[in-house]
């Protein structure tokens, strides 16, 4: 029998390689968070001091959108030809393919973010008052928690009848405390006022939680039918 | 028709048993019993709605029936012998934006299989070239068919399920399509066809199962038309 | 058992005009809120029985995934269906409470916050049922409810520990109750009970006969002769 990291390491490179030759997802994800950025700008056009104040919610809801919009992509592809029949047809665990969605998304969101920072920065004229090396853990951990969760939810919206627009309704209420915990801690880094070691700590069970029962339940999604 | 060899030995090859399948507000399946024999065609036959494709998508595995049992080779768990079975549907179940071989090198290893040699050796068995590098997407339906095909018998599967192989083919890769059928179940594979252009199995098929609103209701070993209740 | 729906029925309105009395006539007049006070009679106890219905959700969703129960089901859908009606009582009455007494109409209150996050938690919840189709919904739901329920404890450390940072409004809820309100709090509470209870019991009901209808309406649809080709 296959096993999960072999199968996962070949979904991965399969779906890399294909949005590679497309650039779909990461296209469409990029442009509509610059869009979001811009259109945050001109709406709020604040201060050095206010925008350390409230970049960190700015940031993240930006990521978040652009994170829906490669989200619902995942598993687009997979819809077109039914090529999921292929592989629910076959002996390859389901986890396999959640590990590698997951992943691949990871990398796309991640992606993303390291290209829309620097933009931040140089519109809201950013500087960490407190210690920056904690944007790394908060960013790292922030995308996994919305990544994880979205993967998820896409799988199961996909078979509802409005798909696009079910996945946030899905995903942004579970995400609340996900959300909450990414955008204090990096208003807590950005202000150096309070420390963001809590919210880190509550990033890291969030993901903890989220993912194992997400392989403990991905089974039965992807063969529900 | 009682001189089947499978009948002999036992357990039926495939049985399905008072399989009925409802989704929602409408049933495809009600109360489906029959057994089949190894190693022989199977043409699967009736008008649309008539449950052909959710029969086999049940022998599949893709569909858990709302009530009844599906056997495959002993076996009520279809996850179990899942490797013996090989599906091709009417989509191509294929990468559009990949090649071939990158395709079939894909899900090959869904099946554990790292051997580029038998992707190739699948390709060829189809008519097909394994050093083409168009992605999949331009090829011709007859020839995404056959791919489809290619994808479905890279595991050697004993079981072969084919849903509408040959719409949207033109005549002559359909024929085609029917000696490489032909060629199999002489290689000993059992194969199932859900179609609506029977005509193209005349004489190829060992069996024709007429369905009907969501049941068996003749099973002839010639083309001809049942006649209904 | 058919009886016991109308007794049940008529003693649950016996119950909650009882509450009705107490809780506007018979309580005492709180010394500093006044009478805007007597909201709390209806806030606390839909804040209860929404959790509770919410906590019945979780053990019926966990239940219809262990074994697949169709009963299962219907108490999880029934459950959340009640719980949002309850929840968004405690939402709406909140704010009335809160506008003379605090000055304010909204704090991001530990206990109002959680209570927000709950209540869309369970209209996503609600929305999914609505817009996935046939089969599968019993699934998603089942599997988003785990998701919700696992989210609550997560989502009360967070609001709790974004409260110790962002001071709000100090809310007195300090003090023991007047025995005499704390009595006519626990009858409200019983008699909100049984009206939740009532409600998803028929609610019940009538969701067992829809799906028995559709089942049947699906296997006639099939029986039902077609064109003749």
């Amino acid at each position: 029998m296959s096993s999960l990291p072999t199968i996962s390491t070949a979904t991965l490179t399969k779906d890399l390689r294909l949005e590679w030759r497309s650039k779909d997802a990461i296209n469409s994800m990029l442009f509509f968070a610059l869009l979001v950025v811009v259109i945050f700008s001109f709406s709020f056009n604040p201060t050095a001091e206010e925008s350390r104040q409230i970049a960190g919610g700015l940031v993240w809801v930006a990521f978040l959108f652009a994170a829906v919009v490669a989200l619902n992509q995942t598993w687009a592809r997979e819809l077109r030809n039914q090529v999921l029949d292929a592989y629910r047809v076959s002996p390859a665990p389901a986890n396999a393919l959640f590990v590698a969605k997951a992943v691949g998304n990871f990398v796309f969101v991640s992606i993303l973010e390291a290209l829309m920072t620097p933009l931040f920065i140089v519109f809201y004229t950013l500087r960490a008052l407190g210690p920056a090396w904690q944007l790394i853990p908060v960013a790292m951990l922030g995308t996994w928690a919305l990544v994880v969760n979205g993967t998820f939810f896409a799988a199961m919206s996909i078979r509802t009848r409005s798909r696009e627009i079910m996945l946030p309704l899905l995903l942004f209420p579970i995400s609340i405390p996900a959300l909450l915990s990414m955008v204090e801690g990096t208003s807590a880094i950005l202000t150096g006022e309070a420390s963001a070691k809590f919210w880190i700590v509550l990033l890291a069970v969030y993901d903890l939680v989220f993912t194992s029962v997400s392989l403990l339940l991905f089974e039965s999604v992807l063969n529900a039918e | 028709m009682k001189d089947s060899k499978a009948a002999h030995q036992g357990a039926p090859f495939v049985a399905v048993e008072n399989l009925t399948k409802q989704f929602g507000r409408f049933a495809a399946l009600r109360g489906v019993s029959a057994t089949f024999d190894g190693g022989r065609l199977h043409a699967i036959l009736g008008d649309n709605g008539a449950g052909k494709t959710t029969l086999l998508r049940t022998l599949a595995g893709l569909i858990q029936p709302t009530r009844g049992t599906v056997t495959v080779l002993g076996s009520t768990d279809i996850r179990a012998v899942c490797d013996q079975l090989g599906y091709m549907a009417h989509p191509s179940l294929l990468y559009d934006e990949m090649s071939g071989m990158e395709n079939l090198r894909y899900f090959a290893r869904l099946y554990g299989i790292q051997d580029d040699e038998r992707c190739a050796k699948a390709i060829s068995a189809v008519k097909l070239d394994p050093e083409l590098t168009r992605p999949v997407g331009q090829y011709s339906q007859g020839m995404r068919q056959r791919m489809s095909l290619a994808r479905a018998l890279i595991h050697d599967p004993k079981i072969l399920l084919l849903d509408e192989p040959f719409s949207n083919v033109d005549i002559g890769s359909a024929r085609e399509m029917v000696r490489l059928l032909e060629s199999m179940r002489a290689a000993g594979k059992t194969i199932f066809v859900v179609t609506h252009q029977a005509s193209l199995l005349d004489g190829a098929a060992d069996e024709f199962v007429w369905m009907q609103a969501g049941q068996i209701v003749g099973r002839t070993r010639q083309l001809q038309p049942v006649e209904v209740r | 058992m058919k009886k016991a729906f109308p007794i049940f029925a008529l003693l649950t309105l016996v119950l909650l005009s009882y509450a009705l009395y107490e809780a506007l006539v018979a309580a005492p007049t709180e010394q500093t809120m006044g009478e805007v006070q007597r909201i709390f009679y209806y806030h606390v106890p839909s804040a209860w029985t929404a959790f509770l219905l919410f906590l019945v959700n979780f053990v019926a969703s966990i239940v219809y995934l262990l074994n697949r129960s169709d009963k299962a089901d219907i108490l999880a859908l029934v459950t959340a269906e009640v719980g949002v009606v309850f929840c968004t009582v405690v939402l709406v009455t909140g704010p009335i409470w809160a506008r003379p007494v605090w000055g304010i109409w909204w704090t991001w209150d530990l206990r109002l916050t959680l209570t927000l996050v709950l209540w869309l938690i369970y209209v996503s919840y609600l929305v999914l049922r609505r817009f996935s189709s046939g089969s599968q919904t019993p699934l998603m739901a089942a599997v988003l409810a785990v998701f919700g329920a696992l989210d609550v404890p997560l989502v009360y450390f967070s609001i709790w520990y974004f409260r110790t940072q962002h001071p709000s409004p100090v809310i007195g809820r300090g003090g023991s109750l007047d025995p005499r309100m704390t009595r006519v709090l626990l009858i409200n509470w019983a008699a909100f009970l049984c009206l939740a209870l009532l409600v998803c019991w028929s609610r019940y009901r009538l969701e067992r006969l829809k799906r028995e209808v559709e089942e049947t309406q699906a296997l006639e649809a099939l029986l039902e002769p077609k064109g003749v080709r």
